[in-house]
């Protein structure tokens, strides 16, 4: 019996650090690219640690670099769009957590895709605790230094553009987005949402056509077109590696 | 509005976000609409912003070294290559474009 048990609990302990680790090395990539944005180290690393959620962060600081600072009220917006599914996990992860006040605070904290995908993959109640709490541990740490060695990289690289880091960030992206086109009714709403914002572009202010292409998501999800079937909670590519 | 103040504002925002989620009752999931369209905002959000930073330039759109670096990437995902070496090399097939003086 207890044998069972330690062996899920190592599988989540796995689990947690090898999702933990390859998230982590995200981390480098937006620290280089924040401080392409025309953020400074600090900013940089304050965002990694108070926010903590890298799709907000790379939006955040995707919006200040083609809008700069006047675009601060759609920077925050797309950030914290972003950051809504954050708070869909915390209400299936709550329960599993448990404990005081204090305990929640700490794991709403660190509630992300890859906490919440290694968390609820566990078999036992155990298990997923272990879990969270392994992969929690090891984004939490690995992001915040890799950030910050993005960060210096990118201060010492000089011109984003020349060293290509413009088109880093397009790729971050897709990089985000690509676990997440599984579905007809994603790929609808990805395709659709591209074309609103291309078309937007020349209209509106820096930042404001990624926030209208958010009305697509809104539509098609009210209605449900193109559902064929319910996506996963968490779509993650590296999920369980 | 400084950058400080944005950066703050965004981060205490993305915070209440994940704090609020263990505040309100489970039941609010019970309907399956408000998760499909956060999911879908995500999608959505993520395709915009992919978009904008391959052709946005301002206020005006501007076909550049960024469209090719985007085509290498695309490949390299649907080949499963890990998402440092993807983003490192979309990088670098954007800086070669642009030292051969195109882009």
């Amino acid at each position: 019996m207890s044998g069972v048990r330690s062996r899920e609990d190592s599988a989540a302990v796995r689990a947690g650090l090898a999702v933990g680790f390859a998230a982590a090395a995200y981390g480098v990539s937006y620290g280089a690219l924040a401080v392409a944005a025309g953020l400074d180290v600090w900013q940089t690393c304050v965002m990694s640690l108070l926010m903590f959620t890298g799709g907000s962060q790379f939006a955040f600081i995707g919006v200040i670099a083609t809008g700069g600072v006047a675009a601060g009220p759609t920077a925050i917006a797309s950030a914290a769009i972003l950051g809504i599914r954050n708070g869909i996990y915390g209400v299936r992860v709550a329960p599993i957590i448990g404990g005081p006040w204090w305990k929640k605070v700490a794991a709403a904290w660190v509630t992300i895709d890859e906490t919440t995908a290694v968390s609820t993959n566990q078999p036992t109640k155990r298990s997923q605790r272990i879990g969270f709490w392994t992969t929690a541990a090891a984004t939490f740490v690995g992001w915040n230094l890799t950030s910050l060695v993005g960060a210096l990289i990118g201060d010492a690289l000089g011109d984003p553009r020349a060293w290509g880091l413009d088109a880093a960030a397009a790729a971050a992206f897709v990089g985000l987005l690509w676990p997440r086109l599984r579905q007809v009714q994603t790929i609808a709403v990805a395709s659709a949402a591209a074309v609103v914002a291309i078309v937007l572009t020349p209209v509106l202010l820096p930042g404001l056509p990624v926030l209208v292409a958010g009305v697509v998501a809104v539509v098609v999800g009210g209605f449900n077109w193109f559902a064929n079937s319910e996506p996963p909670l968490v779509p993650l590519e590296r999920e369980g590696a | 509005m400084t950058l400080w103040l944005l950066v703050i504002i965004a981060s205490l925002a993305c915070l209440a976000l994940k704090l609020a989620g263990y505040l309100v009752p489970p039941s609010v999931l019970d309907k399956p609409a408000p998760s499909r369209i956060a999911n879908l905002l995500t999608v959505a959000l993520l395709s915009a912003l992919v978009a904008v930073q391959t052709l946005g330039s301002g206020t005006g759109l501007q076909f550049d070294a960024r469209v090719p670096a985007l085509v290498v990437a695309v490949v390299l995902f649907a080949l499963r290559v890990p998402f440092v070496i993807v983003v490192v090399l979309a990088a670098v097939t954007a800086a070669l474009i642009r030292l051969s003086g195109w882009g």
